[in-house]
């Protein structure tokens, strides 16, 4: 047991270090991932990484991974979360792109993975429905056999990003007389220009739109694109989900956010001090600090127990309840440490052009949306509840 | 970086568990207890014959070329079983002064007969008005010719009944809470002037109030340098927090699997207590908590030996991490084995006292947050010059 680099680990994590340094765009230094920059902005970086191989490290070399250990991957993460990166999204990367290489066809593979990859083809991801949130398996959207297309009709919601969308992978009944809801569903991509494919927008409680609902009329999809067997896409929609909560636990960034936080704690004043020196204050930052550790180490060795041939298993879950717990507490932390200038509202800030001198400090805009927004961490990829739920049976075997 | 065991300390683990399972189960632990010794010597003899109280030792001081991983292997699997022997006070504590700041005559005395399971000791260094300050002494060390006279009152020292030796902590400069003018003494503890008071713990140990009126210490038992002893004293007191942490985590993940396993015994309203969710998810609650004792656990022990404030900081963030899951762990563990749980005769009463017990040793949850705050702002000062 240690916790040391070794030699090779300290020149990988200064070369990626000076890469990103080099390559990451001008612009966008300092800002961070905001749900309202441009389509262009967002998958910027993505790209950069696509043209030198990084974009996908954690897919087997055949398709582009990168073959790093679980110690480079940790390192890449740090690395990037200090520079406060737009990472690549996770509906292609890590969602959808895992699931095509696993069970989709040879065809499938060739057309989808290079655009996922490269950072020039966007995903959403059509699960939740109005009726089917935490209890997934009861979708009630139908895809109907006809000829050599199947015909989908239903409804999605929280169909996050799906504005810029160009692709989307769906949830379907194929078989509405199966004798248990998990089974009789498929997983069927979808074109996101098909006539009969409606994305409309939902506002949520922070004045953002990054969720939408999207309808599916009579939407015509050829059926070389369902993945894998038909009915059996229940199957391929776990295995997602568990891919989709390794890495939910946002470590690196968290630190980073902490970092900020105490930033914010030096400017504002209390008792006529710098917040910062207060114990009571204080001794928050230190408490989310701690549980932070505990996360960090927790990952740490899931990660090795990972490299030792075990997937990502129910302990993910354990990743996704604390992740999200501290990301939430980070967030409310920020939000109390500006004070009065959590207040105001700047209805679509940025993007309205306005060249009024903003009101408050910089670091405050953002602190009641993001707080705000944060609560969704805990409902979303399996609500907290769920994931209590998985663990239940998955390792109390109860 | 790299979490597993070594194919030596594997080996320690599975012998001593083999040993405990065979040797100390639940009622035994209970007649010993409740016996007049409260310990076994004879138990301790089999900790020295398997290796256990040479592991962290080098092989230089006649040990095996271990370290505190060691310790974290064998405190993990003690707590399992609630073991009483003094390992933290001999091994951890008395071991970890020697093996630090002994002189060549002190480890040549002491470190085989403490490898050999021959000598016990106590480690006495809290005080009636210290708290968990370790720097706040009213007992005095006074320097006359070659020896020191030492005069004061030691608090709940645990283990003292059963040792032959102590490790005090005592003032020979200074006021009550300077953090200089403090040194370290090894005292026979059947010196002239020694008086004690033992007594059971409620958690199933012995400890001892210690009285020292003008007791003689020869000079040579002076451990480290004298008056700035506080350094060694803070580093051996973080290995002796990190080992009862991992004593903790062994703790809580039996008081959590009793816990499963019972109620999915328990019948309520025609159903295993089990099946109801509000249960299932607190467990869920406790698992969690006990996953990442173990990985606080393991970070700390894996920092000891890293440069001071990482390493304070580290211990600190274990203790207030394990105080916290230890409490929840034991609550619950309480709770949902219901009136069962509140009886002495069911086993998971007394996982709870111990984890309730650990939370205070070396310092509570208060004492270590409060630690971690000011070695975090002592950092940002350092960072803002």
């Amino acid at each position: 047991m240690n916790l040391e680099f070794t030699p090779e680990e300290v020149a990988f994590r200064k070369e990626v270090r000076a890469f990103i340094e080099e390559n990451y765009p001008e612009h966008l230094r300092g800002v961070g991932a905001r749900e309202d920059l441009s389509k262009e902005d967002m998958l910027a970086w993505h790209q950069i990484l696509g043209e030198k191989g990084w974009s996908v490290p954690a897919w087997p070399e055949k398709y582009g991974g990168t073959g790093w250990t679980s110690t480079q991957r940790y390192i890449w993460s740090e690395e990037n979360a200090r520079m406060d990166t737009v990472m690549p999204l996770p509906f292609g990367v890590s969602m959808v792109g895992p699931v095509i290489y696993t069970f989709g066809s040879e065809e499938m593979k060739a057309k989808h993975l290079p655009g996922i990859r490269e950072g020039k083809v966007w995903w959403c991801q059509g699960y939740s429905e109005p009726g089917a949130g935490s209890d997934l398996a009861s979708v009630k959207t139908t895809a109907v056999r006809d000829g050599d297309h199947y015909v989908i009709n239903g409804q999605k919601t929280w169909t996050t990003l799906a504005q810029h969308a160009d692709w989307g992978f769906f949830l379907c009944r194929t078989d509405p007389n199966a004798s248990k809801p998990q089974e009789g569903i498929s997983f069927i991509l979808a074109d996101m220009r098909t006539p009969g494919i409606e994305v409309k927008p939902i506002i949520t409680i922070d004045g953002g739109h990054e969720v939408n609902e999207t309808w599916l009329t009579d939407v015509r999809v050829p059926v070389e694109n369902l993945v894998g067997e038909e009915n059996k896409g229940w199957t391929y929609a776990k295995f997602l989900l568990a891919h989709e909560r390794s890495g939910i636990a946002g470590v690196a960034r968290s630190k980073r956010g902490v970092e900020k936080l105490r930033q914010i704690a030096s400017t504002e004043l209390l008792d006529g001090k710098p917040l910062i020196q207060n114990d009571d204050f204080l001794s928050k930052i230190s408490q989310l600090e701690i549980d932070l550790t505990a996360l960090e180490f927790t990952e740490l060795r899931t990660l090795a127990s990972e490299a030792a041939g075990k997937g990502p298993g129910p302990e993910s879950s354990i990743l996704k309840v604390k992740g999200t717990e501290i990301q939430q507490r980070l967030t409310e932390l920020t939000l109390e440490a500006v004070g009065h200038y959590g207040h105001p509202y700047f209805r679509g800030f940025p993007a309205d052009g306005s060249n009024e001198f903003p009101i408050g400090p910089d670091y405050a805009h953002q602190a009641a949306p993001s707080y705000f927004n944060m609560r969704k961490t805990s409902i979303y990829g399996g609500s907290n509840e769920i994931q209590r739920n998985i663990i239940t049976k998955m390792i109390l075997g109860l | 970086m790299d979490f597993n065991f070594s194919e030596e300390q594997t080996m320690i683990r599975d012998s001593l568990a083999r040993l405990l399972r065979d040797q100390y189960d639940f009622d035994t632990r209970r007649k010993v207890v409740d016996g007049d010794a409260g310990w076994r010597p004879e138990m301790w003899q089999q900790f020295a014959e398997l290796g256990l109280l040479a592991a962290p030792f080098s092989e230089e001081d006649g040990g095996l070329g271990g370290g505190a991983i060691d310790s974290m292997v064998i405190m993990e699997e003690f707590g399992k079983a609630l073991v009483v022997e003094p390992y933290v006070p001999t091994i951890v504590c008395a071991g970890g002064f020697l093996k630090h700041a002994g002189t060549a005559e002190q480890k040549s005395e002491h470190l085989e007969a403490i490898i050999g399971g021959e000598r016990v000791f106590a480690f006495a260094y809290a005080e009636p008005r210290g708290r968990y300050d370790l720097f706040d002494l009213e007992t005095t060390a006074k320097k006359d010719g070659d020896s020191y006279t030492l005069n004061g009152h030691k608090a709940v020292v645990i283990g003292a009944p059963w040792a032959s030796h102590l490790i005090v902590t005592a003032r020979t400069s200074g006021d009550r809470r300077d953090k200089s003018g403090i040194s370290v003494f090894i005292v026979e503890k059947n010196a002239d002037g020694i008086t004690t008071r033992d007594y059971p713990t409620v958690d199933g140990r012995r400890a001892s109030e210690i009285y020292f009126e003008n007791v003689s210490v020869p000079a040579a038992n002076l451990i480290g340098e004298e008056g700035n002893a506080l350094p060694l004293i803070e580093q051996v007191v973080d290995e002796a927090t990190a080992a009862v942490c991992a004593e903790a985590m062994g703790a809580m993940g039996v008081a959590h699997k009793m816990t499963v396993e019972y109620s999915r015994q328990r019948k309520q309203f025609g159903v295993a207590i089990g099946k109801f969710q509000v249960l299932q998810h607190r467990m869920v609650d406790m698992f969690m908590e006990h996953e990442q004792s173990i990985s606080m656990t393991y970070m700390a022990t894996l920092k000891l030996d890293e440069d001071e404030v990482t390493r304070k900081k580290a211990v600190s963030a274990a203790k207030v991490r394990i105080g916290q899951g230890g409490r929840f762990v034991g609550q619950e563990s309480i709770q949902i084995h219901g009136g069962m749980g509140m009886t002495d005769e069911l086993a998971v009463g007394h996982y709870f006292k111990r984890l309730t017990m650990i939370d205070s040793e070396y310092g509570n949850v208060d004492h270590h947050l409060r630690r971690y705050t000011s070695l975090s702002a002592g950092e940002l000062k350092v960072a803002a010059e």
